[in-house]
């Protein structure tokens, strides 16, 4: 008998446990709070602000398009939010899940239970994607419901072009925005896992994506470096705009899911690889 | 740190040394020659042309690409482009053609008579080199590559010179008299105005057919140069500059020189007579036949049929000089015999754009390749598909800048395009004035500057003047326009005499944004409304553009009376403007689609190997460096599982340390515990161990230890054991030797059990079936700084014990106990619960409960939640974790309700107990226990801890309260940096201490532990 009875490493942190483990928490009620109340933010804003001239323009920014339709204001809203908003999501929710434990020394404790380091990692790495996830799904479907109720369920008007696209066609468009922006995520996910596994501080884990993040995109601006801004994880975050074109283009989405992925295996094995080997001594 | 620190570094010196050892591009050096040239109608000019030579860098025989320089330029313009193309394996020629530069001789426009003889006579010369490859003797391998003025003249010498093998001329005319004196008309013949429709198309034959010069339609802008409107602007910048070429080229040359003579004044280093015409033409803004003779005969439209070197046209879009119809006129001409010809359109061009410098080259030196060297030449295609355009690809999406795309066609269609689109215009006869002295004029593009104004895209600055302007427009598109080619409209003028008028088509995107001139380029046209007839009808072709019209757009054709770029009547006239037929007619390019990139490779080649790496990342993450260890521990493991026999390498009991000195508490062979249900069902009151200093690792120290075992009464096998290198160490110095031997002495007596070194012993855990609760052997562990934390450390715990961990601070208790849990790995060394090894995560920590180093709690749970969640995450059975006891000895009361961030540091401490303590584990490790609990509690606690050894669990407690430990233990061990000090039973360590203390400090108490322990970390001697 090496093991307790009723101890069986596999069942050790189920994810029911992690979920209500992380969902208690101040920061992940603050996070979906903000996330659900910016498009009624925004609607409010649209609402009150300045209406311009009076007449509808063509111009065709994404922002003057935001009020045609619901799912125009919910791709604005999306855009707005996709290159920070969610970005300090994903980080939060991901880089806060290990280095918080550890912060509050109940790592050492799940350890010694025996949770299997991969096992915890595994858990809490699904459960922290499960949150990125809902951070990243709910934010433009509450945009999509705040958008229909104030703007009306009309056609989506296309940004640049101002071509029209019925709006129960552009539906599973807009589910390709989502899963896109999802994987996009992914390396900020994968990133701040990556660095909470070897920080103790979940600030630490958060501001530290967060600033790779800003980084990426600083250099993303030096055209200098050509055609290796292309493997930039930042580089195609806004390729999803693609799939609200006239003509689906894949290729932009394309190479950004695999730019994203190639980076979210590395980091996530490394995190891996570099937890299993680690000394825990918070 | 530091491996990664060295992978860093390593990393750096690995592109370093790359970077230093990379080849860069090969080193090439310009030879300065002046060459003499013989040429003139009758060969009798010489003319020194300043030359640059750039022998091929790798030496050898390489073909030749002679680099022409644009109008106002020398040799020193087209250096950098020069040295690129050298590099790329060429032998280069640059020169500066005569009257540029420091070429003697006069400009001629490239005519035969001067130029061409020039170039063919370089051409001569190179054939002479030894590093030019020969076609034939005194037929060098050669290609020309040049702009604007330099592209003319590798059309002209291609067309007089057979040699040349291949030429790339960019941004240059087909028909120089046309560039300057277009008119994009083609006039109905019959002046009537009805029956407009039905005679489009015979009009424009009509009207191809009437022009004179037969060439002169050539370049696609209707009747010829006799009735065109004189390009003012550009002809003026055109010659001036070669009027100014002394001053600005060879300035510092002539600066001290005489001033310039009257006649250098006027003509600068034109030859006289294009001098003499350009005057009189400038003059009244038309063209005469001589003038058109002349630049007929600089004209490649004229001889373009006797091209026979393969072509690529790269003509600019934003060029109001030599607009896309002249590319347009070349390529047909040269294509008509079967030579390969391939023409792009390009983001540039006289007006500025972005210029594309780089895929430029990239182009024209894919075409060299095949038709210089012959790379590829077994391929049908032309290495550059026979129509690209450049077009606006939207915004990067990192920098979002305007990024370009190309998509190509594998044949030309022309600028009729391959599909033509109808939109309707609509709008009323409008009158428009020409205003005396034709000022103020309307602008579409200033010549010279227009790329400074001009955005990226749009057409710089449009302005058209009110009253002088008749416009028409479509209405808003229902779907995007692309148009590539020449748009052509029907339009009546009705008014008197000759009319000079000015069309163009708009791109209008709402009331808000000025409409945009697509390109800035304007069309001229003149017509005659012959006497009595009052109207013509005439059909303009507007400029070639590659435009997008998006939806919502409309389109706008503006036909005005003046333009700034071209010379308008001066006398005031009015005309009427209409449609003639409501129809524009688009030309779009149906086969023009981007290069089929397909999927980059990369977008899937890189997941997969990420994924592949992450893979190996992980796998051999697994196989960690305690491989070697583990594979040390299985074989003793197995060595020690040979009950009965081969327990030579563990001894559990009297420390007869000859093999390795495991010391040991080690129960009598039968007393396991206290009050515990012991494997032979006894029970002794005295806790039975022995104490061993067990340090010797050798197996030379086996006659050590006999030796000195035979000097103790009664003690067969004291396990003394200590190895000679590390007794000064950890045994008291030689002065407590006796109390030393006291100790084991006393503790053999009262064991009782003499076993022989060697021999068969039964174990506790031989008799139980139970392996002892914790075993540490050799255990080592160093920190970052490379100073043992815990070093060599081993002792052993038995079934039921309550074992004290003493140390001073940095003893390395903490550090052993962190251990124990699967935390840290050792560096050395093993540790056995329960006799399995301690790994990270190892299932027998499931029988461990541990509190080390303050709790660890979520802040935001309650008590309750923490405890009930903690324990499902271990994911046993709620009923095996016994919550109530637990939590009965945390003793919170309502407070488990509460948040944990709202405790005490005691509360915090006792919730942390209860829930090391859930599933009532059989080893439980308390770090300093008692910290932060007021008496009554610690007292409670130390009966807690009894109670819980006395249930056959056994646990370990560290701590510095030696008192409590005192209380609260049966056994100790103490360590001191990191290195074991003492182990015993604590009734032993106090009565072995008692002798010599009383021998030494005489007080006749009892010893405390504490004097003891003092003494025994060396603090007291």
């Amino acid at each position: 008998m090496t093991a307790a009875t009723g101890y069986v490493p596999r069942r050790t942190l189920p994810l029911r446990v992690e979920i209500i483990r992380q969902f208690k928490r101040r920061r992940t009620m603050v996070m979906f709070g903000l996330l659900l109340a910016l498009p009624w933010i925004l609607v409010i804003a649209f609402q009150f602000g300045p209406q311009g001239s009076g007449q509808t323009q063509t111009a065709l920014r994404i922002s003057d398009l935001a009020t045609e339709s619901g799912l125009n204001f919910a791709a604005f809203a999306l855009s707005v939010s996709a290159s920070f908003l969610l970005v300090v999501a994903v980080a939060l929710f991901c880089g806060d899940t290990v280095a918080s434990e550890a912060n509050w020394s109940s790592l050492r404790y799940l350890l010694a239970a025996p949770i299997p380091r991969d096992r915890l990692l595994r858990q809490k790495l699904i459960v922290a994607l499960g949150y990125s996830a809902a951070a990243v799904i709910c934010l433009p479907l509450m945009a999509l419901l705040a958008g229909t109720l104030a703007f009306g369920w009309n056609d989506i008007q296309v940004p640049g072009t101002g071509e029209t696209i019925p709006a129960l066609d552009v539906l599973p468009r807009f589910g390709i925005v989502i899963g896109y922006a999802l994987v996009s995520q992914l390396v900020v996910a994968a990133l701040a896992f990556l660095i909470s596994t070897l920080t103790d501080s979940p600030l630490g884990a958060v501001g530290g994506a967060v600033g790779l993040w800003i980084v990426c995109n600083i250099l993303q601006a030096v055209e200098a470096l050509g055609v290796l801004r292309e493997f930039l994880p930042t580089f195609w975050n806004n390729a999803w705009l693609d799939a609200l074109a006239p003509e689906l283009d894949w290729s932009g989405m394309a190479k950004g899911a695999s730019v994203s992925i190639t980076y979210a295996a590395l980091l996530i094995a490394v995190a891996f690889r570099r937890f299993r080997r680690k000394d825990v001594v918070s | 740190m530091k491996r990664v620190a060295a992978l860093v570094a390593a990393l750096a010196l690995i592109g370093v040394t790359t970077w230093l050892v990379w080849p860069s591009a090969p080193e090439v050096r310009g030879q300065d020659q002046r060459i003499t040239v013989v040429d003139g109608p009758a060969d009798d000019q010489r003319v020194e042309l300043d030359t640059t030579f750039f022998p091929p860098p790798d030496g050898g025989k390489a073909p030749a690409v002679l680099i022409a320089h644009g109008f106002g330029g020398s040799k020193q313009s087209v250096r950098q482009q020069a040295i690129r193309v050298a590099q790329d394996g060429y032998a280069v020629l640059t020169w500066s053609a005569r009257g540029f530069g420091r070429s003697t001789g006069e400009i001629a426009l490239n005519s035969p008579d001067y130029e061409v003889k020039d170039v063919k006579q370089l051409i001569d010369w190179l054939a002479k080199r030894p590093e030019v490859r020969l076609d034939a003797a005194n037929d060098p391998r050669v290609g020309i590559v040049g702009g604007s003025y330099g592209g003319a003249i590798a059309l002209m010498t291609a067309a007089h010179d057979q040699r040349v093998d291949a030429i790339v001329p960019q941004i240059t005319w087909s028909d120089l008299a046309d560039a300057l004196f277009p008119n994009a008309a083609t006039q109905t013949p019959t002046a009537t105005t009805a029956q407009s429709n039905g005679t489009t198309g015979q009009s424009t034959e009509g009207g191809t057919g009437t022009t004179a010069q037969g060439a002169g339609s050539a370049a696609g802008t209707g009747q010829g140069p006799e009735s065109g409107v004189f390009k003012r602007m550009w002809a003026g910048i055109f010659f001036g500059q070669g009027v100014s070429l002394d001053s600005f080229a060879l300035g510092q040359r002539q600066a001290a020189a005489a001033p310039l003579t009257p006649e250098q004044a006027r003509c600068g280093r034109f030859l006289p007579a294009i001098c003499d015409i350009y005057q009189k033409v400038a003059k009244d803004g038309r063209a005469t036949p001589e003038a058109v003779a002349l630049l007929r005969k600089s004209s490649p439209i004229t001889v373009a049929d006797r091209i026979k070197a393969p072509t690529l046209l790269l003509q600019g879009q934003r060029d109001s000089l030599f607009p896309l119809s002249h590319a347009d006129a070349n390529a047909k001409a040269i294509a008509a015999d079967g030579t390969p010809v391939s023409l792009a359109w390009f983001d540039g061009g006289h007006d500025g754009g972005n210029g594309e410098a780089d895929w430029l080259f990239e182009q024209s030196s894919a075409w060299f390749a095949r038709y210089l060297k012959g790379d590829g030449s077994a391929q049908t295609a032309p290495p550059v598909s026979a129509f690209t355009v450049t077009r606006d690809g939207g915004r990067d999406p990192g920098t979002r800048q305007r990024i370009r795309l190309h998509p190509e066609a594998a044949s030309y269609p022309g600028l009729a395009g391959t599909d033509t689109t109808t939109v309707e215009l609509t709008g009323p006869e409008q009158n428009i004035v020409n205003p005396p002295g034709g000022a103020p004029a309307s602008i579409s593009t200033v010549p010279g500057i227009g790329g400074l104004l001009g955005g990226q895209n749009t057409g710089g600055v449009s302005i058209d003047m009110p009253g002088q302007s008749a416009a028409f427009e479509s209405r808003p598109l229902t779907a995007p326009l692309q148009l590539t080619g020449s748009t052509t409209v029907k339009i009546k003028v009705t008014g008197k005499g000759e009319a000079t008028l000015f069309a163009k088509l708009y791109d209008v995107a709402d009331s808000m944004q000025p409409p945009t001139l697509p390109a800035g380029l304007v069309a001229p046209i003149r017509v005659t409304i012959p006497e009595g007839a009052g109207s013509v009808e005439a059909t303009v072709t507007l400029p070639a553009v590659d435009h997008r019209f998006a939806v919502g757009h409309r389109l706008r054709l503006v036909v005005a009376t003046t333009d700034m770029g071209f010379a308008t009547p001066v006398e005031p006239a009015t005309y009427q403007v209409s449609l003639a037929s409501p129809t524009l007619s688009v030309p779009t390019v149906r086969t023009l689609a981007a290069p089929p990139t397909g999927v980059a490779w990369w977008v899937w080649a890189m997941p997969l190997t990420a994924v592949v790496i992450a893979a190996v990342l992980l796998a051999t993450g697994r196989t960690s460096t305690l491989a070697l260890s583990g594979a040390r521990t299985r074989r003793r493991t197995v060595a020690s599982g040979v009950e009965g026999d081969g327990r030579q390498s563990v001894p559990a009991a009297a420390g007869n340390g000859q093999t390795h000195g495991i010391p040991a508490f080690t129960p009598n062979g039968d007393a396991a515990g206290l009050n515990a249900p012991s494997p032979n069902g006894e029970a002794h009151d005295v806790p039975a161990s022995t104490v061993s200093d067990g340090k010797s690792s050798d197996d030379e120290s086996v006659d050590a230890v006999n030796g000195h075992a035979s000097d103790v009464p009664g003690g067969a096998a004291s396990g003394d054991g200590e190895s000679s290198d590390e007794s000064s160490a950890v045994t008291p110095s030689s002065g407590e030797e006796s109390r030393d031997a006291a100790v084991r002495n006393g503790h053999l007596v009262a064991n009782g059990v003499i076993r022989e070194p060697g021999n068969p012993e039964v174990a506790a855990q031989a008799a139980s079936g139970e392996p002892v609760p914790l075993e540490i052997r050799g255990l080592t562990k160093a920190y970052r700084n490379g100073e043992l934390a815990v070093d060599g450390l081993s002792f052993r715990v038995e079934q039921g014990q309550v074992l004290g961990l003493l140390g001073p601070n940095g003893a390395g208790k903490t550090t052993t106990m962190r251990m124990m849990m699967g935390l840290i790995r050792p560096d050395d060394g093993e540790i056995l619960i329960f006799g399995d090894r301690v790994t990270p995560g190892a299932p027998v920590l499931s029988r461990l409960g541990s509190f080390v180093e303050g709790p660890g709690f979520l802040p935001h749970l309650s008590g309750r939640d923490n405890i009930e969640l903690y324990w499902a995450a271990t994911g046993r059975p709620a009923a095996d974790a016994h919550f109530d006891e637990a939590l009965e000895i945390a003793g919170l009361g309502k407070a488990l309700e509460r948040a944990v961030r709202t405790y005490s540091q005691g509360m915090r401490q006792r919730l942390a107990i209860a829930q090391a303590m859930l599933g009532l584990p059989d080893l439980l490790v308390l770090d300093e226990p008692t910290n932060g609990l007021d008496p009554p509690q610690i007292r409670e606690m130390r009966e807690v801890l009894k109670r819980y050894a006395r249930d056959g669990r056994t646990v370990i407690v560290s701590s510095h309260m030696l008192a409590e430990v005192e209380q609260t233990c049966s056994h100790v061990v103490v360590m001191h940096r990191g290195r074991l000090v003492s182990t015993g039973p604590v009734s032993q360590l106090l009565t072995s201490a008692s002798a010599s203390a009383a021998a030494s400090t005489g007080n006749g108490h009892g010893p405390r532990l504490e004097d003891v322990f003092l003494d025994l970390i060396g603090d007291k001697s």
